[in-house]
């Protein structure tokens, strides 16, 4: 599904390397758990894998389904399948919610050849999901993050991620300012969605989002690179020893 | 004994037009001999002075004598007629080619015609300049030759919104709006300026509103003139004790416009809510201009202005807010913001306080900017094509003031108006 081969990039505005040979091949149907110290690159991975412009790969290859993806903007890497679960996201007034979903889950289709929805499946679509994540109708009817609690905001990424169906899911620390009860509707919206044509990278700092949303593989990204790969046991074992260990041993 | 054979200055060709325009319009413009002692005064003025140009201060951001090159003859090729209001089931009254064409009335409001206020007299009282600088009170006072007189009788409720619907086809265009409101009424006016053709216009246009005790109103203008017209627009406005009034000014076209907002809070407890929609584009110049006088104590407002500016287009802002040293307590916000999508297009904000009471909250700002690329990038991260999340995140800036209507279908109508304006435009 995704693969990541040898992958440099830099802050486009002082030249900063921040990804610094970067090594990662994520299966569909996998769940990958990307953990890091503070500073290692974790959302900057994020930020590259989607596209955004501030930074810069001045060397190696990401590749979806095969095919390369560097040369695409946001949007077109969004029709192409590319999610980002957004850490901080931004509150937009004047846009309102439920004419974003529209637009967004529309000009996807339609950059992909297919037929826009109707109205009334659009509003369908939507009130199933926002139920799901317990998303009451007051909250659509706000400009789009306007107001919203953190934890609100946290769902109402996981909403827009439900109704887009990606092919690859990034969740950039999406348990940070959760508390427990809200990290389990996250985890759980997140979960309903694992699917064996979709793989979900998750970022994350701590390995409590992992007791929710298991993981088939972790990595640790240190200084703009993956020094560890394990399966779950190696989260816990971050939990227990902290980075230093692994960091030492990469060293 | 000396006597004046030049005149005082050199007109330039459009001055000269206009006053040709009035010698040969002059027997043909409604007023009785009050009437026209006072066209006659105002014009004078304007003689003696010319069109005001950069070295008035309140005109140094519009040039009038250098930006006014000519004057559209008075002939207009088309018809205007009369079309649907903003919002459904208003009570229309039109006034088309400068003509006031009412024939249905409203139930519960005093209604004439200035033509009808112009010929028996009682209009000349209204027709004057508010100080030496005044080009537009004495252009509209010296040419009016109709429009409305409204009077709502106190605690008068009007059920749906009364859209004075000035339309044209090019040419000059004279129009005057007059509106007092009873203690305790309560209306929503929409003024609504338009032109049918492409051929120009010079159009003034004055509006005088009185709110007495306790009214409430809602009174917009949306100015979409066209391409090639010249809009000189003013709104004088006093607000009596307690009285409400939303005041939204949405500029949607014209080449040289120039909007002069011009209010006095004079009563107690009285509360203004100002908000203005510039919408600038090809190669016009817009001027937003307010002199606001919070006159006694106990009153507030709040100034909000959304300007895009796109192409070539230059846009002014010019705030002025006055504190009289009686008016303690008074709270007055004033901010005007810019989204710059032109580096060939320019805003000019200047902001102004004078504060003569101790013991006011009154502050003002200004900002500039371009689209944020945060919110850029998150649309687009959404799989929103970037001209679209742009057309998104500029309509946004404006829907934030036009939603502060509140009444949907209002809303609902403006915005439109802004998306259509948008998407023409980028």
């Amino acid at each position: 599904m995704l693969e990541i081969r040898n992958l440099h990039a830099r802050i486009a505005e002082d030249g900063t390397e921040i990804i610094r040979g970067l090594n990662l091949t994520v299966r569909a149907g996998e769940v990958a758990a990307i953990m890091g110290p503070n500073g290692s690159g974790k959302s900057t991975l994020s930020y590259i894998l989607s596209g955004r412009e501030d930074y810069e790969v001045t060397e190696g290859e990401i590749l979806l389904n095969g095919e390369s993806i560097l040369e695409l903007d946001p949007a077109e890497r969004a029709s192409k399948g590319v999610f980002l679960a957004f850490q901080y996201p931004v509150e937009i007034p004047g846009v309102a919610t439920m004419q974003f979903l529209k637009v967004a889950m529309n000009e996807q289709r339609k950059a992909r050849g297919e037929e826009e929805l109707t109205t009334p499946d659009f509003i369908r679509r939507v009130k199933d999901a926002a139920a799901k994540l317990q998303i009451d109708q007051a909250m659509l009817r706000r400009p789009l993050n306007v107001g919203f609690s953190g934890g609100e905001k946290k769902r109402a990424e996981i909403l827009q991620m439900a109704l887009l169906e990606p092919s690859l899911c990034v969740l950039d620390e999406t348990d940070s300012g959760l508390d427990i009860d809200a990290l389990k509707i996250v985890a759980d919206g997140v979960n309903a969605l694992k699917s064996p044509d979709r793989a979900t990278i998750v970022i994350t700092h701590y390995q409590r989002l992992l007791d929710y949303i298991i993981p088939d593989t972790v990595h640790v990204l240190y200084k703009g690179q993956i020094i560890r790969s394990g399966d779950k046991a190696l989260a816990h074992e971050l939990e227990a020893n902290g980075y230093a260990d692994i960091i030492g041993q990469a060293a | 004994m000396q006597t004046t054979i030049q005149p005082a200055i050199r007109l330039t060709a459009a001055e000269t037009a206009l006053v040709d325009a009035f010698s040969a319009q002059i027997g043909e413009l409604p007023g009785n001999g009050a009437v026209i002692g006072t066209r006659d005064r105002l014009l004078d003025e304007l003689k003696k002075t010319g069109l005001p140009t950069r070295r008035v201060e309140a005109w140094h951001y519009t040039d009038l004598k250098n930006l006014l090159r000519t004057i559209p003859d008075g002939h207009a090729t088309a018809a205007a007629e009369a079309a649907s209001p903003l919002v459904e089931g208003a009570f229309v009254l039109p006034v088309l080619q400068g003509v006031a064409n009412d024939r249905a009335g409203i139930d519960g409001i005093g209604l004439a015609t200035l033509r009808e206020r112009l010929t028996d007299g009682s209009a000349a009282a209204g027709l004057t300049a508010l100080d030496k600088d005044d080009a537009i009170g004495r252009i509209n006072g010296s040419f009016v030759r109709d429009g409305y007189v409204l009077t709502v009788p106190a605690e008068t409720e009007i059920s749906a919104p009364v859209e004075l619907q000035a339309r044209h086809a090019g040419g000059q265009i004279h129009t005057r709006f007059e509106a007092s409101f009873g203690a305790g009424s309560k209306a929503t006016v929409v003024e609504r300026h338009q032109a049918v053709t492409e051929d120009a216009a010079l159009v003034s246009t004055v509006s005088d509103i009185a709110l007495e005790d306790g009214a409430e109103i809602t009174w917009i203008i949306l100015q979409q003139q066209g391409v090639t017209d010249t809009h000189l627009g003013q709104i004088r406005v006093k607000l009596g004790q307690r009285s409400k009034l939303r005041l939204f000014v949405i500029n949607a076209g014209g080449k040289l416009v120039r909007q002069e907002l011009r209010i006095e809070v004079d009563g107690e407890g009285a509360d203004l809510t100002l908000r203005g929609v510039n919408l600038l584009g090809g190669e016009s110049h817009t001027d937003v201009t307010l002199v606001l006088g919070h006159n006694v104590a106990h009153t507030q407002s709040t100034e909000t202005f959304r300007n895009v500016v796109l192409d070539r287009a230059s846009g002014v802002f010019q705030g002025m807010i006055r504190v009289a040293p009686d008016a303690q307590k008074t709270d007055a916000k004033m901010a005007c913001n810019t989204l710059l999508l032109s580096d060939e297009a320019d805003f000019a904000a200047k902001p102004e306080l004078e504060i003569f009471a101790d013991d006011v909250i009154c502050g003002h700002g200004a900002t500039v900017t371009d689209i944020s690329r945060t919110h850029l990038f998150y649309l687009m991260a959404r799989g929103v094509p970037e001209n679209k999340a742009r057309a998104m995140l500029v309509n946004a800036f404006v829907a934030e003031i036009v939603e502060e209507l509140e009444e949907e279908k209002l809303v609902e109508a403006l915005e439109e108006i802004v998306s259509t304006w948008l998407e023409r435009h980028a």
